[in-house]
């Protein structure tokens, strides 16, 4: 049974990673249409960012504000000016696309500018272990699951009770209903695009130390971003959260006793099964087709 | 008109035969692959640029055709006898695929298919006693035509393009004829086609299915090329390569699949001078290239036309407006 | 067809033509040295470490004169880790007319490449560890590390005889690398009499290994064996270590390489490995390699590196014996050659080729202590009992 727990909670701790980045993907979709291939690489910039900043002699929180504020210039208005706003309007391939190439140009120019080996980063906790009932938890995973799960139910408290966030929700929901209300739509969605960054680089701060800094981390992160978006509801923000914790959670549990071989089937098998079958995700609303 | 995109056809023909013995078996090798990914990303053109799904799991697909065909020669059966034996597996497979995947909306059938493609990867990799796993099938022989052996670089190309050719005609045939049209109008508004009476449902499966007979096809010629397959050139990341190409290409344009596989087998070649870089600045002219041509680079000669046209438009316009204030 | 369109299809053509095909070789004034190295991929640490020490070696050796009097041209490409790839680079290298190939690194990619060498009749030195590589038959390949074969019956020898362990849980990545190790170790553990109670898989890239140390817990083994890849093992070493487990942990190099101490932290500490290669064996020409390769590249070179120097070195020995550049003759004088480090100081320690292309060398069996790699004990080489 300990093992069991023990499993279940590594899995909550790597679902909330996922959650982080599947809820910045989440609202980008819902605000702009944008869906973002680079996500994962939107994770893996910042952490870089701070690797760089680190090495300049800033201690880590310094060098973490400091790479938000590069964040949201760069993977927030940057992006959203030079790429989302002038392909949105070609439909969704020509984004897809570039998102894609962005991603492959992140990553290799990470490898060639920076290095193709793998980091260690400081993590935020210090190095404690908790023996709870048998089940060994370290202070880091509380701790990211703490702020994943802060992170979240703040950006839905944010959407939902200020002025700005309803705004913002409101561009999601129909932007020419909004821009009528007089709501300034450009700006909301660079909001969402900062949000986004913002929320990247707290991922990238809680899921560096265990996922190590290297070129390529953005790939699987990335992938799992998007099951546990789709699994939990493209178009609601707690949905992230759920799916996130789906994700890590089957993962550890298939691993353990289904085969770890296949342990990546069985987030996909879920994934399929919504997909086929609730598409809009377990906590989303059914999206109408416009004629 | 006609006659650049005559001499244009006339240019690409020329290079596609007369190049390859000029070069040596490097040189080849990649004109062959890019024949390859031509083939397979002819298919993909067919679904997503022609009618209008979104497909992330081409690469399959490919891989299935490319294991089906590796499996039954190590079990002692011919390439000619593996190749419909993999075509049918695709088309079976992908209609499968389809059935329940084509209800949803398109953006969900991307995730559906990326689903599907990582799972067929797993497989590939675990199931040893059938693939090989990681370490993959060696030694896979190159089939022989009518006698003739063709393990040569230089024999097997022209193979492989003969092959894309008769395809590509096959294409052509198809999409000029009513099932072509029916497809067009799937990709420019299902929903009005539907009450026009097309029976969505089954073209968008057969669209999706042939695409995938086509990756088949491309997978077990690349079985033969390489001489080794393993599940790496399969994943999600070869299926977004192939997209990329279709897109690049221009989605719907007949010959986009020729540019894209060029832009996406060659390019990198030719960057290789640029040392680590290659892949980034690849990667840097791939965004390029959609914010600049969106739809493709095989919509530059339509994009000059639309200008020409609005630039006449505009000057008739003028004209007019002279003509009424006089 | 009008003349503009004319000469704008052939200028298309030409510039089409123009971007296809190769350069031509170039004059014979050099060695050629033609480089298949994974800078990108699952095996970009290695391909670079490999590739650093092979240009440290050709640097070196074009300082001093070369080799028969003529310079050496290191030729680099990336195999991204696709064996694929690296099959058309073989191919490439070959028609560039490369004397000599080294590389890849990684296991998958040279099974595939070597064909090409082979057929080519080029000597190709990897690093890859997989044993059936020198099973193939193949007279051009030759290693610079120990083959899985050879290497396995040591570390089975130390878990019998130094831990007196009966019964031992093995943790392996799902590629051709750990398979084959896993493949190799449980054959070799079974030939010592010890019972394998657990196997355990994990894949390439993972990065939560709380299921497979919850397995390995509860398998109730004596010892265990873990054999993954550079930061796979650094996670399973922390994970370990979270999980409080506290049986012995043995590995072969990619355990307790230096990447791995560096990633791990504390929780490296007290894990021991068989080690082929380590520059922090006590032998003073290892110790200059590593201050040169900290010199040259400002990081503490891996085990790839070392393989990439002394494979270099092999090669000039070789040639040199050989007295002529001579690409058949060369592979032939590599098998059953004996090169000591007194003689040529770049091996670094000697090492005899046999007949397969697989090398025999001593070797080390390392306890990570206090951030460090410790020698605990030199094994000699296989056949010199």
């Amino acid at each position: 049974m300990t093992d069991f727990l023990q499993l279940v909670f590594s899995g909550f701790a790597t679902g909330g990673i996922y959650a982080l980045a599947a809820l910045g993907f989440t609202l980008l979709w819902q605000a702009s249409g944008t869906i973002n291939f680079a996500q994962g690489e939107f994770v893996m910039l910042p952490a870089f960012a701070m690797l760089g900043f680190a090495a300049f002699g800033a201690p880590l929180p310094v060098a973490f504000l400091l790479t938000c504020v590069v964040a949201v210039g760069v993977l927030g208005w940057a992006f959203k000016r030079g790429i989302a706003d002038p392909l949105l309007r070609f439909g969704l391939m020509p984004i897809v696309v570039a998102t894609i190439g962005l991603a492959i140009a992140a990553r290799n120019g990470v490898r060639a500018g920076y290095s193709a080996e793998a980091h260690s980063f400081p993590s935020l906790f210090a190095d404690k272990l908790f023996n709870i009932a048998g089940v060994t938890i370290t202070l880091a995973d509380l701790g990211t699951l703490a702020i994943a799960l802060a992170l979240v139910l703040g950006t839905q408290a944010f959407l939902g009770k200020t002025v700005t966030g309803r705004a913002m929700q409101a561009v999601a929901q129909n932007t020419e209903s909004a821009t009528v209300l007089g709501i300034n739509v450009p700006r909301m969605v660079f909001y969402t695009f900062a949000i986004n960054a913002l929320l990247a680089c707290a991922a990238a701060l809680l899921v560096t130390p265990t996922y190590l800094a290297k070129f390529d981390m953005g790939e699987s992160l990335g992938n799992k971003a998007f099951f546990a978006a789709i699994i939990g509801g493209f178009n609601n923000s707690r949905g992230a959260l759920l799916g996130g914790v789906i994700v890590g959670v089957c993962e550890n549990l298939a691993a353990a006793y289904i085969s770890p071989a296949y342990k990546d089937a069985v987030a996909l098998v879920i994934f399929m099964a919504v997909i086929l079958f609730k598409p809009q995700g377990l906590l989303g609303r059914k999206v109408e087709r416009k004629v | 008109m006609k006659n650049l995109r005559f001499g244009v056809l006339l240019a690409i023909g020329l290079l596609l035969l007369a190049v390859p013995p000029l070069l040596k078996n490097y040189g080849i090798y990649l004109f062959t692959t890019w024949l390859v990914f031509v083939i397979a990303t002819m298919g993909l053109n067919l679904t997503i640029g022609y009618a209008g799904q979104k497909s992330l799991g081409h690469a399959a697909f490919f891989g299935i055709g490319a294991y089906t065909v590796a499996i039954l020669m190590k079990a002692g059966f011919s390439w000619w006898f593996g190749l419909p034996v993999a075509m049918l597996g695709c088309f079976g497979i992908g209609l499968a695929l389809g059935f329940p995947a084509l209800r949803v909306q398109t953006i969900y059938l991307a995730f559906a298919t990326l689903g599907f493609n990582t799972l067929v990867w797993l497989v590939m990799r675990n199931e040893e006693w059938l693939t090989g796993g990681t370490f993959g099938i060696n030694n896979i022989a190159r089939p022989a035509l009518f006698g003739l052996p063709l393990t040569a670089a230089l024999p097997y190309y022209y193979f492989v393009l003969g092959i894309t050719v008769l395809l590509g005609a096959l294409l052509w045939k198809l999409l000029h004829s009513p099932w072509g049209k029916a497809f067009t109008a799937l990709r420019d508004n299902p929903i009005r086609a539907e009450s026009l009476g097309i029976h969505i449902q089954a073209y968008t499966l057969l669209a999706f299915a042939i695409g995938a007979v086509y990756a088949g096809i491309a997978g077990a010629l690349f079985a033969s090329l390489v001489e080794f397959i393993e599940p790496a050139p399969f994943t999600v990341g070869a299926s977004i390569m192939m997209y990329l190409m279709v897109v690049v290409g221009g989605a719907g344009y007949f010959f986009g699949p020729l540019l894209g596989s060029a832009v996406g087998v060659l390019l990198p070649e030719w960057l290789r001078f640029a040392q680590g870089w290659y892949l980034f600045v690849f990667g840097s002219a791939v965004v390029m290239l959609m914010l600049w041509l969106p739809d493709g680079l095989l919509s530059i000669p339509d994009r000059i036309r639309g200008r020409r046209r609005a630039r006449d438009a505009s000057a008739a316009r003028a004209a007019a407006a002279a003509k009424i204030g006089a | 067809m009008t003349t503009k369109t004319l000469r704008r299809t052939l200028l298309a053509a030409a510039t089409l033509l123009a971007l296809t095909v190769p350069t031509l070789a170039q004059a014979q004034a050099t060695i050629k040295i033609a480089g298949l190295y994974e800078l990108s991929g699952a095996g970009a640490s290695a391909g670079t470490n490999f590739k650093n020490g092979v240009d440290m070696a050709v640097k070196e050796i074009n300082a001093a004169g070369g080799i028969l009097g003529k310079k050496l041209e290191h030729g680099i490409s990336d195999t991204q880790t696709n064996p694929g790839v690296a099959k058309g680079l073989a191919t490439k290298a070959v028609d560039d007319g490369a004397f000599a190939v080294f590389g890849p690194v990684f296991s998958g990619s040279i099974m595939v490449s070597m064909a090409e060498t082979k057929r080519a009749e080029v000597p190709n030195f990897t690093g890859g560890e997989a044993a059936a590589i020198t099973k193939q038959g193949n007279p051009y390949v030759f290693r610079t590390s120990f083959t899985q074969d050879t290497a396995m019956p040591k570390v089975a020898r130390y878990i019998a005889g130094g831990l007196k362990a009966k019964t031992v849980a093995v943790m392996y990545v799902n590629n051709d690398f750990g398979k084959g190790g896993r493949d190799s170790i449980t054959k070799a553990l079974t030939d010592a009499g010890i019972k394998v109670v657990a196997d355990i898989s994990t894949d390439s890239g993972q990065i939560d290994f709380s299921a497979p140390v919850l397995k390995a817990k509860s398998a109730n083994a004596d010892a265990l064996f873990v054999y993954t890849n550079e930061e796979e093992s650094a996670r399973a070493l922390r994970e370990l270590r979270k999980q409080g487990y506290n049986k012995p942990i043995v590995g072969e190099t990619t355990l307790t390489g230096q990447k791995v101490i560096e990633l791990a932290g504390d929780a490296a500490n007290g894990a021991v490995a068989h080690v082929g290669l380590t520059v922090d064996a006590p032998n003073p020409l290892m110790l200059k390699f590593k201050a040169n390769f900290y010199q040259n590249y400002k990081y503490i070179s891996d085990h790839n590196g070392i393989k990439g120097y002394t494979g270099v070195y092999a090669l000039k020995a070789a040639i040199e014996k050989a007295g002529k550049l001579d690409r058949v003759a060369v592979a032939k004088t590599l098998h059953g050659l004996s090169i000591s480090a007194a003689k040529v100081p770049g091996v670094l320690m000697d090492l005899s080729f046999d007949n397969n292309g697989d090398l025999d060398r001593e070797s080390f069996i390392v306890e990570v202590k206090a951030g460090k790699q410790e020698v605990k004990e030199v094994l000699p080489p296989l056949n010199r009992k």
